[in-house]
């Protein structure tokens, strides 16, 4: 979230759309709820009408795998009716900048595009710079290649008609959702988007987001209270571990992993920190090799030296252009490269997209590590539907980790919040917290190691000092991530003494004389405490539920991100009622004398861009600190897959040509060529489209909820949702077993023929869809006949992260 | 002061939470159930459920509407349930106002006061106890919310003085009857569970309001007790 849980009261007009929030994120209705009776509009858009639908202003079916082309229509309807904020996108966002007069966008493809290799030369995508070395700008918005010119001549395809004919949405409900959620570019209003999973597991995943951002951007809904683009996490903690580096391609922190061309500690940091020319970009990521040589230092302490470039070379690099991701990893496991795997805190079997080759995959392994609550489908994969225990020699150990609520730490929310959390009972039985177990194997690595193996310095350097009384200690843990000096270190006059803590990021340094696990966390556990076990209920001075002293949030406890943006050049607020920060420094002569912003932690704390006599300031900087140009990004240069977003159908989808473009579905998706890999598209074997999703009463692979008979008893099985209209064709009756099935798989489950499922007509054509919940396993409930979706679902993703394509699929259901 | 629940479906979104939670609080077994073709579940109260979120699916002027009503005990304010008992060991009201059931509900003839309640609350066990929603009492009584209320996230479950819950109702009908012409209360004068729907309160369930055909003859105690259409009447028109 780039706002938080709270700001959605603030909003006076809420898109629930690729997510389902009543269902899978109950609390938010809360604030959904405050926003509404001050009058907010509910607009929610999912291929069947939910538990969110029910309690929507208006409520819109889209066909799964059609965002773009819902949303491309929307940017269209709101730049042929002038509803977006001049001011802001031309002062804030890249509209304004040039583009390299070669950039091209035909048959469906941006230029730059080698067919062979699925991927994108993307010089052409580049901004012209002046003699400086500075983007050309045109305030004006008028030039040809200007960014907001080349954004109009695309969307102007995106014609309400054309949405319709392939989103399968009717024409007036298009119109209105447009109507309701542009008209928060008039100046004090703000729309946010609830978004989740519904979005980002597409071939088009990362361009859903970038489209609503976008949206965002030209609404001036950025930075501003009830505004932002917020991802609603489908788990307590998955904030904290994306920040921490769950994924392969970033370490804490969003650094680069670095790859094998990135042979030495300064080629790194070379390559990965961005330079401007401009002396108005705050271009805050030039700040790498501290955080980056501050990573280094936490990683190997004293081992870490300039000398041997803070042991950069012990670290693992990847290959140039390889992906290592969940889908890369099951894939090679289901090769046989991969031999050993841990499976922690996770449910593969049922949890990741064609849950049958994952399957499948495990056989290959010489042993498996399950650590989690209890045994779960992928521990018991040996003795699964189909599986011959007899013919399968992976090892299996278990590790029974204990919960949540048994052990002490931190999790943080999808508001950013770090929130820390006391022990209550002592772990059960020989449960053990995921601190204790690794800090136990990583004991055991470094005595392995220390007797000699392969390259074993990256283990024995490691600095492993996180227990006290020969326990894990999540303080010793929480305080290495901030950071401390390592050395007496004097900063601005000011003396900080080795082994105390940093303040905050702006004091890590590239020397070695500072030590943070994670820079963006530098600031949470300081010398004055752990601020994210504090927990005032005070708020702040502009009082839109900021909460400042409750938690602690990243980075430097900002609240709402991009909050410069909801300011006007002058440091006034957009919003006078809900405003974020408002700049209160001291007038004389019609300029500002003094320095002063009040509300929340301002995303650089410089004077404004103007005056109050409309003057520029040359000690200001660009609101958006993070982009090396200070913008925010209306043409995205940096994706797999275009500068703009661009509708392509799923990898299975129901229709034999893409109607918006002569390509199909995205060019640079990754595909899998294992003969687990089968795909169908237009195929009459699976003429439906299908989806999955959650339910309230379960939580993900349902591992921690099927075996819990209350709520076993409120969704005991595995359904498929359809219309009356295709179980009528299907001779289904409401509440009978039948049988779903794809290119990959099958799957029993219980059908729900309901009014919330509606065919979709697509310009004439009908098509039909089906959704699945994808939170059952064999394993549990004990009947052993209810098992995953995601059997069904395609081993494809994102180009650009490698989520899966869950969300968009084709079927076939029928009798038993 | 007797006190009284807020049922606000208007914000409901059927998360049921407050259908685990009554569960959890009175340590209820769980019911073995299938899906039946519906999120409902289970498909009606029973002597181990006293509260149920039911779950309709209409189409209002043309719209699709999904109604949800988190179903249990109206606690009545004169309960015919308790008179039809006319044992105070079995059936009595707490000075909350709460309906309480006591094991000694066995001694009853329990499909008189099951046919007495004119919304189809009570149900009985294989020897004849009765069992149905009982407030929380326990909790009540030691200053804390029935179970429903603390968990419900939405602001559908509201719970205090039935002044105050008359009050709260009562406004929050007037805000909705802007985006629900046809919104009301449910026999507001008559019980300490109020319920605000957004349409024909029968759209929702059989038994959302103590229908005329609950008060027939075979059924002459409730309707001596009972039966007060002026007042609901009132209560409709606000």
């Amino acid at each position: 979230m780039t706002n938080h849980w709270i700001d959605i009261k603030n909003s006076d007009c809420i898109l629930i759309m690729g997510s389902n929030a009543a269902e899978n994120h109950p609390i938010s209705f809360k604030y959904v709820n405050e926003a509404m009776a001050k009058g907010a509009k509910l607009i929610s858009v999912d291929p069947r009408f939910t538990r969110t639908s029910a309690r929507a202003d208006i409520y819109a079916p889209l066909r799964s795998g059609t965002d773009i082309a819902f949303l491309g229509g929307m940017i269209n309807y709101i730049l042929e009716n002038n509803l977006y904020n001049k001011e802001y996108v031309a002062a804030y966002t890249n509209a304004s900048f040039l583009v390299n007069s070669k950039f091209k966008f035909t048959k469906g493809v941006f230029s730059g595009y080698d067919a062979k290799a699925h991927k994108y030369d993307k010089s052409t995508w580049a901004f012209q710079m002046d003699k400086n070395g500075v983007p050309k700008m045109d305030r004006s918005l008028k030039n040809r290649n200007c960014v907001f010119q080349l954004l109009k001549k695309h969307y102007s395809r995106y014609n309400t008609k054309l949405v319709s004919k392939i989103t399968g949405t009717p024409e007036d409900l298009l119109l209105e959702i447009y109507k309701t959620y542009g008209a928060t570019g008039a100046r004090g209003k703000a729309a946010t988007i609830m978004y989740a999973m519904g979005w980002t597991q597409h071939t088009v995943g990362t361009q859903n987001i970038r489209t609503m951002a976008m949206i965002q951007l030209l609404l001036g809904n950025m930075g501003v209270a009830g505004g932002g683009v917020n991802a609603l996490r489908g788990e307590s903690n998955v904030q904290g571990s994306t920040d921490h580096c769950l994924l392969w391609h970033i370490w804490p922190g969003y650094l680069k992993t670095p790859r094998a061309s990135n042979v030495s500690l300064e080629a790194y940091n070379k390559k990965w920190t961005p330079k401007s020319n401009d002396p108005l970009s705050a271009n805050w990521w030039q700040n790498y090799p501290k955080y980056s040589v501050s990573l280094l230092k936490s990683f190997f302490g004293e081992n870490a030296t300039a000398a041997n470039d803070f042991g950069y070379d012990w670290l693992p690099k990847v290959d140039d252009g390889k992906a290592y991701s969940w889908l890369d990893i099951f894939d090679e496991m289901y090769k046989g490269t991969i031999k050993g795997f841990f499976a922690w805190g996770q449910n593969p079997a049922c949890s990741g997209s064609n849950a049958g080759k994952t399957r499948e995959a495990m056989k290959n392994l010489d042993w498996m590590v399950n650590v989690n609550l209890f045994d779960n489908e992928t521990g018991s994969f040996w003795r699964g539907p189909g599986m011959d225990p007899a013919s399968i020699k992976t090892e299996v150990f278990m590790l029974p980790a204990c919960v949540s609520v048994e052990k002490e730490g931190s999790i943080t929310n999808s508001g950013r919040w770090m929130q820390w959390r006391y022990q209550g009972p002592k772990p059960l039985g020989n449960s053990l917290s995921d601190g204790d177990i690794i800090m136990m194997l990583g004991d055991k690595l470094k005595e392995v190691y220390q007797k000699g193996g392969t390259f074993p310095q990256a283990i024995v350097n490691l600095k492993w000092d996180y227990t006290s009384h020969g326990e894990y200690d999540p303080h010793k843990v929480a305080k290495e991530v901030n950071g401390y000096f390592v050395k007496d270190t004097e900063i601005k006059g000011k003396l900080y003494k080795a082994g105390t803590l940093v303040p905050s990021f702006a004091f890590l340094q590239a020397d070695g004389s500072t030590s943070s696990a994670n820079w963006l966390y530098c600031n949470s556990y300081t010398e004055k405490g752990n601020m994210a076990a504090r927990r005032s209920k005070e708020d702040a001075i502009n009082h839109i539920g900021l909460y400042p002293e409750f938690s602690w949030c990243w980075p430097v406890n900002r609240r709402i991100i991009y909050n410069r943006a909801s300011v006007d050049l002058k440091g006034q607020p957009w919003d006078k009622q809900d405003w974020v920060i408002w700049f209160a420094g001291e007038k004389k002569d019609g300029k500002y004398s003094s320095s002063k912003w009040i509300g929340d932690v301002p995303d650089g704390g410089w004077y404004p861009m103007q005056n109050p006599d409309g003057s520029m300031r040359e000690d200001s900087k660009y609101a958006f600190i993070m982009r090396k140009h200070g913008h925010a990004q209306i043409f995205g240069p940096g994706l797999a897959d275009g500068p703009f977003p661009e509708h392509y159908e799923p990898l299975e989808c129901p229709v034999e040509k893409n109607f918006m473009n002569p390509q199909r579905m995205n060019p640079t998706a990754p595909v899998y060529g294992t003969d687990a890999d089968e795909f169908a598209t237009c195929d009459p074997r699976y003429p439906y489209v299908g989806t999955t999703y959650r339910v309230s009463e379960h939580w993900q692979t349902g591992l921690m909820t099927r075996p819990q008979p209350w709520l076993l008893e409120l969704q005991p099985q595995v359904f498929v949702e359809m219309s009356e209209e295709l179980a009528k064709l299907k001779g289904i009756k409401n509440g009978e077993r039948v049988k779903a099935s794809s290119a990959r798989g099958s799957l029993e489950c219980t059908a729900i023929v309901t009014k919330r499922f509606k065919p979709f007509d697509l310009g004439g054509s009908t098509v039909h869809q089906v959704g699945f919940t994808w939170n059952f396993g064999w394993r549990w409930p004990i009947s052993g006949t209810e098992d995953s979706a995601n059997l069904l679902t395609p081993g494809t993703g994102d180009p650009n992260t490698r989520i899966p394509e869950t969300k968009a699929f084709m079927v076939n259901v029928a009798k038993l | 002061m007797s006190k009284a629940f807020f049922i606000d479906t208007t914000l409901c979104t059927a998360c049921r939470g407050c259908q685990v939670a009554c569960k959890q609080w009175h340590d209820l077994p769980a019911e073995e159930t299938k899906n039946l073709g519906t999120y409902q579940n289970p498909a009606d109260l029973s002597f181990d459920t006293y509260k149920l979120v039911r779950m309709k699916e209409e189409v209002i002027d043309g719209r699709l509407r999904w109604l949800f009503f988190p179903e249990q005990c109206r606690h009545c304010v004169e309960a015919p349930c308790l008179a039809t008992a006319g044992d105070e060991s079995a059936i009595y009201q707490d000075a909350s106002g709460a309906i309480i059931y006591t094991a000694q509900t066995k001694r009853l003839n329990a499909d008189e006061i099951i046919e007495s309640c004119p919304y189809n609350i009570p149900r009985k066990s294989a020897d004849g106890t009765l069992a149905k929603c009982d407030m929380c009492i326990d909790r009540v009584t030691n200053g804390l919310q029935p179970a429903c209320v603390k968990t419900c996230p939405t602001g559908t479950m509201n719970f205090g003085e039935r002044d105050a819950m008359l009050e709260t109702a009562r406004n929050r009908l007037a805000a909705v009857k802007k985006s629900y012409p046809k919104a009301m209360l449910l026999d507001a004068d008559d019980v300490n569970v109020i319920y605000l729907v957004a349409y024909d309160p029968g759209m929702y369930h059989e038994f959302a309001v103590a229908s005329n055909s609950a008060f027939d003859v075979t059924r002459s105690v409730a309707l001596r007790k009972m039966l007060r259409p002026f007042t609901r009447i009132t209560s409709r028109l606000l």
